[in-house]
């Protein structure tokens, strides 16, 4: 595996079987969105607006560093998907 | 025969039932909580639909083919893709002749064939009046809904009707590819650079006896067409105000019509704090207070557009829900009110379905 996935709470129950975690071969962020659609259909739409662009509320980190669908993944790299503080 | 309310709030769908006279229970919240713009009972299959728009995951619509306790989501094809137009989210569901409506925000028709899993695009009413600015934020209103509600025909199933918030009603009888505005007689109270369209309609129904017999709440006033939306006549002396959001019409009485008439401005809630629904039993010449039941003072209660209904029972129910989480419901045709639910979140919908 080159990448550790983590899921924000509000996805796997959308998904079943879905976990909050997950080891994935990419070499981008947008190539782990693929993965993850093909293995639960439907999941990019409520990531990524059509470009596909990430949504505005959906945080992408790689390493800690703020990241979009084009972004590199690096050996052993952790990718933290964050849906973003909004509203009450 | 079970009663079954179905609820869309600003935290998911409850749903509200009873069996016979029974008690009223409530299930919910469904939809992982996600605020729900509209939820409908489709008789045809058994099905509800939720028209929903999470914060975070985007505008989706969630059904259930067994009353609520399983659902799946998607929003497979309800996109504009390719020329930068965004959908917000989806405001109104209809179900009819065997498919699924959405309209959306920004304004556009998609339809569903296959009870809900994908979606396609059926028009963008491209090329009417209007359509050059609609989609400009400029000129759109606060919490746009692009386009709130289509109205189908009960029996043409290439005929409907769709509003376009703050444009007016459009009709085509060939399945989208062609429109026509149906504006003519409605008040403006606000220059207009095209008289056929610039009417903020809130609410069109039809009569379910006489597909002729239309009615709509209007940003400003209450109007009757005669000829299926060909004209319009206002109706709106009477009542206690011109503004109001939801409406409904009697299954069996083409004269008889409900509203709920809200202060306009910025409060849009019903007068004096004194809780009633309105009643013509005679198309709008003469108006009734209904009130027994509800709250008599201090109940600064709002109702949006889909937040009444009418179930089609001999002597039919009415069931409403406000934006601060009450429903209420009236056995006797809007006579006598219960609370049947207290502490909901705020109500963007009440729709109702009757089943077994």
């Amino acid at each position: 595996m080159n990448a550790e996935v983590r899921l924000p709470a509000t996805l796997p129950p959308l998904f079943p079987g879905l976990p909050r975690r997950l080891e994935l071969d990419a070499a981008t962020v947008g190539e782990a969105l693929d993965q993850l659609e093909e293995r639960w259909p439907g999941i990019r739409d409520r990531l990524c607006e059509p470009g596909p662009v990430l949504r505005r509320h959906i945080h992408v980190y790689v390493n800690g560093e703020r990241g979009a669908v084009e972004t590199p993944l690096p050996a052993e790299a952790r990718v933290d998907v964050i849906a973003a503080i909004s509203g009450g | 025969m079970k009663t079954m309310v179905l609820v869309g709030t600003r935290k998911g769908c409850f749903v509200l039932e009873r069996e016979g006279e029974g008690g009223w229970t409530t299930r919910g919240p469904y939809c992982e909580g996600w605020p729900v713009f509209h939820a409908i009972w489709d008789a045809g299959t058994g099905t509800i639909f939720a028209a929903a728009a999470s914060q975070w995951h985007g505008a989706s619509v969630w059904r259930s083919s067994d009353l609520g306790e399983t659902w799946a989501q998607s929003s497979e094809g309800l996109a504009y893709d390719g020329d930068g137009l965004k959908l917000s989210k989806i405001s109104g569901l209809t179900a009819a002749h065997g498919r699924v409506f959405a309209g959306a925000e920004n304004p556009g028709v998609f339809a569903s064939e296959d009870g809900g899993e994908t979606w396609s695009l059926v028009t963008r009413l491209e090329g009417q009046p209007g359509s050059d600015k609609w989609n400009d934020p400029a000129n759109q209103p606060p919490g746009n809904l692009g386009v709130p509600a289509i109205l189908p025909h009960p029996t043409q199933r290439e005929h409907w009707w769709a509003i376009v918030q703050g444009v007016g009603i459009f009709e085509t009888t060939d399945d989208g590819a062609s429109w026509t505005p149906r504006n003519e007689g409605l008040r403006a109270d606000w220059p207009l650079e095209d008289p056929r369209v610039g009417y903020c309609v809130h609410k069109l129904v039809m009569s379910p006896v006489d597909e002729t017999r239309l009615y709509q709440q209007n940003h400003v006033g209450m109007h009757r067409s005669d000829d299926g939306g060909l004209s319009w006549t206002e109706i709106t002396e009477g009542l206690p105000t011109e503004f109001g959001f939801p409406a409904a019409a009697h299954p069996h009485d083409r004269d008889t019509f409900y509203v709920i008439p809200v202060d306009p401005g910025h409060g849009r809630t019903m007068p004096e704090g004194h809780a009633a629904v309105w009643r013509t039993r005679d198309a709008g010449s003469t108006w009734e207070r209904l009130d027994g039941g509800l709250p008599q003072r201090d109940a600064y209660l709002g109702v949006l557009r889909e937040g009444m209904a009418i179930d089609a029972r001999d002597t039919p129910g009415l069931y409403f829900g406000t934006s601060t989480g009450q429903v209420f419901a009236s056995d006797d045709e809007g006579e006598t009110w219960a609370e049947i639910a207290s502490y909901l979140p705020g109500i963007r919908s009440v729709e109702v379905g009757l089943v077994g």
